[in-house]
């Protein structure tokens, strides 16, 4: 594959001398307009790489913040469609930023997935990370978008020993993703001390750089993990911010996307300090 | 629709009987679509399983279970009154409502605790949609003294109060799952974020011949003891092999389990019963995952699934709250494109009246699962000659759906 923007991106990163921030949403989370506002505003807050969740009925890797996220977005009428219209209008306005798509294969799948990727490539996808296609399903999916130019990342987790790392590595590629914890989203927390033993590990087998997430929550956290990696996600304790700021009809209020944002903003701060 | 993949599902076939490939495939269907936090867990599970298939100590120590604890064989009854009165083929049960614990669940449950035993694995979790196979994983678990967690949705714990006291009594902790429409497929996407969770030490007990390769191939030779003792006893009982065979299906556990053994008999015609609910022109109204449902992904396999077409999962309709799930075993979904299995639907209240007439006729009161299977039954056998034979796998005993029942039909208990 040609460079692509991830790859830039963690380039200009590593010239910088500092681990990337990654922010996790969940599209149409609590409603369209909003997370389109907290989409474009992410840039200028300190997101260096967007993750933008596609809503699932049944998200079986996620904690409560998220599949409550996914919810509020279906509820309000997201889809596949809206999800991949959201990337253009913010690719219209930003060239630079990378958007990576995280979900899971189910609606990919019926889109089909031909059709879903030739859409992802046109609307200014940059990379897909599906939690429920491992190695073993790599011709589904991770094949056929390598073939449009989409990076497919892939989740290397506490339980894959170094057996198991080059199968998961193989067909890899922007960067690789670190589980930082045996569990689902945004619930235990990592120790940065076991976390960065990890990715020094998986750095002896691959030159792809490391981001490491779920269970990072808080500045400190993300400043503490960014040390040993190259990125740090944050995505439960975002998701978290626009559910604390709804109104109590469920709705969003004129503090919800500023409120996500000032947390990008100090997370992003914490990430910069040397 | 990938079309590329569904060439190999296409008949032209020696055998139905050597899937899945090993990858975990029944054709298109099937597969491994979980985490990767789970995978090496999910591959350490296959050749654990592999070692115990080939190791006669395994089969030695399930079978004196069969015997000794769930009271295996199960009996394979002529149904005489019902005979006569649908006019048709001869009509047998095979009895496996007179299992331990009342259903055909308790089949796999012991497998699996044996194999989870033999891993070394010293907690067990497991989902439930009625109930029964909370209630055998929880016996298994008392018996064999291993803590046990069961996920069950918050609306099925309200309809299945009866085995919800009898899982507390056998010890397990019991977690209503509010999540969702608070049914079985919620109670699996619990089950498996605590899986996730505890991989190092937890044993993941899949009630149904579904989820990610290898637990539909596991489960399924676990139940196929069903079909392999109807073929002995019908051949002692009639000297020949049945003309059809039908069974109910929800994940399609019991039907794998009798139709299995019988796949490469051209002459016996076997058809699954789905549930119809209130009809499956009614929008999310029913949970026949087959006959009103597409393909797609979903608990780490790929097969028929209720859904819409943004490919978001729905929650589907049974007054049976065994059969309330939005998908099926990928091996079903297999027979149903290769044409070698018929599946049908049957609403919630076809299902009640045969509930009803079964219990008056043969003084059987069954479960409202095969009660599907007994409502096609009504159907079927009138249509056969009166000198051919049909199998009906009575999976589960009523008792537990008293209280549904007594509701369905104004009854005050």
């Amino acid at each position: 594959m040609t460079p692509t923007r991830i790859d830039r991106r963690f380039a200009a990163l590593k010239a910088e001398g500092r681990p990337g921030l990654v922010t996790f949403v969940t599209a149409g989370d609590p409603d369209y307009k909003t997370a389109r506002d907290i989409l474009f505003g992410l840039p200028a807050a300190g997101a260096d790489i967007i993750e933008l969740g596609m809503p699932f009925s049944d998200p079986m890797a996620d904690g409560p913040a998220i599949q409550a996220a996914g919810l509020r977005a279906l509820k309000s009428g997201q889809n596949m469609r809206k999800t991949l219209q959201m990337v253009a209008e913010f690719r219209a306005r930003d060239t630079e930023t990378p958007i990576v798509l995280m979900g899971y294969y189910n609606p990919i799948f019926v889109y089909p997935t031909d059709e879903f990727l030739a859409d992802a490539k046109k609307a200014g996808v940059d990379g897909l990370i599906i939690v429920d296609c491992p190695p073993e399903a790599d011709d589904e999916l991770c094949l056929p978008a390598m073939q449009h130019g989409i990076n497919f990342i892939r989740l290397a987790a506490p339980t894959t020993d170094n057996k198991r790392l080059p199968i998961v590595l193989k067909n890899t590629s922007g960067f690789l993703y670190y589980v930082s914890i045996t569990g689902i989203t945004g619930t235990a927390t990592p120790d940065p001390t076991e976390v960065h033993a990890k990715v020094a590990s998986i750095k002896k087998a691959t030159t792809l750089p490391v981001a490491v997430g779920f269970g990072v929550k808080t500045p400190e956290q993300a400043k503490a993990i960014g040390r040993g990696a190259d990125a740090v996600v944050v995505g439960s304790a975002l998701v978290g911010a626009i559910e604390k700021s709804l109104g109590s009809d469920g709705k969003a209020t004129a503090g919800t996307v500023s409120a996500v944002l000032n947390l990008v903003k100090s997370l992003s701060g914490a990430v910069r300090q040397r | 629709m990938t079309t590329s993949t569904t060439t190999t599902s296409t008949p032209q076939l020696n055998s139905y009987r050597t899937g899945p490939d090993e990858r975990g495939f029944f054709g298109q269907f099937g597969g491994r679509f979980v985490a990767e936090t789970l995978m090496p867990l999910i591959l350490e599970l296959e050749s654990a399983y592999n070692a115990a298939k080939s190791d006669p100590k395994f089969a030695a120590e399930l079978g004196y279970l069969h015997t000794h604890y769930s009271g295996r064989p199960s009996p394979l009854y002529f149904a005489e009154r019902m005979t006569k009165h649908f006019g048709g083929a001869k009509v047998y049960f095979k009895r496996d409502e007179l299992n331990h614990t009342g259903s055909h669940k308790i089949n796999n449950c012991l497998g699996q605790i044996l194999l989870a035993r033999r891993m070394g694995k010293t907690r067990i979790i497991a989902e439930t949609g009625a109930g029964q196979h909370g209630v055998a994983v929880a016996t298994v678990c008392a018996k064999f003294d291993l803590p046990c967690e069961i996920y069950m949705g918050a609306t099925d714990v309200e309809r299945q109060a009866p085995n919800v006291a009898r899982m507390k009594l056998l010890g397990a902790k019991l977690n209503a799952v509010t999540s969702g429409a608070g049914t079985l497929k919620d109670a699996m996407n619990e089950a498996l974020r605590d899986w996730v969770s505890n991989v190092h030490d937890t044993y993941y007990i899949i009630g149904t011949a579904a989820g990610p390769h290898p637990y539909p191939q596991l489960v399924r030779d676990f139940q196929s003891i069903i079909g392999q003792e109807t073929r002995e006893q019908m051949m002692k009982a009639e000297g020949r092999l049945p003309d059809a065979l039908v069974a109910c299906i929800g994940g399609g556990s019991n039907a794998i389990g009798l139709f299995h053994p019988f796949l490469d008999e051209k002459d016996v015609a076997i058809y699954g019963v789905e549930a119809g609910g209130h009809g499956l022109n009614v929008e999310n109204g029913h949970a026949a995952s087959m006959t009103g449902g597409t393909p797609g992904v979903l608990h780490g396999n790929r097969t028929y699934l209720l859904q819409n077409r943004d490919g978001q999962i729905l929650e589907g309709h049974s007054i049976s709250a065994g059969l309330d799930y939005p998908g099926v075993g990928p091996e079903h979904s297999w027979l149903k494109d290769s044409g070698r299995v018929k599946y049908v639907a049957i609403t919630d209240k076809e299902a009640l009246n045969a509930l009803q007439l079964c219990t008056r006729l043969e003084g059987i009161i069954p479960a409202l699962e095969p009660s599907h299977a007994i409502a096609y039954v009504e159907k079927l056998a009138p249509t056969m000659g009166k000198d051919q034979i049909l199998v009906m796998n009575l999976c589960g005993r009523g008792d537990k759906d008293l209280f549904t029942v007594a509701k369905a039909l104004g009854m005050q208990i």
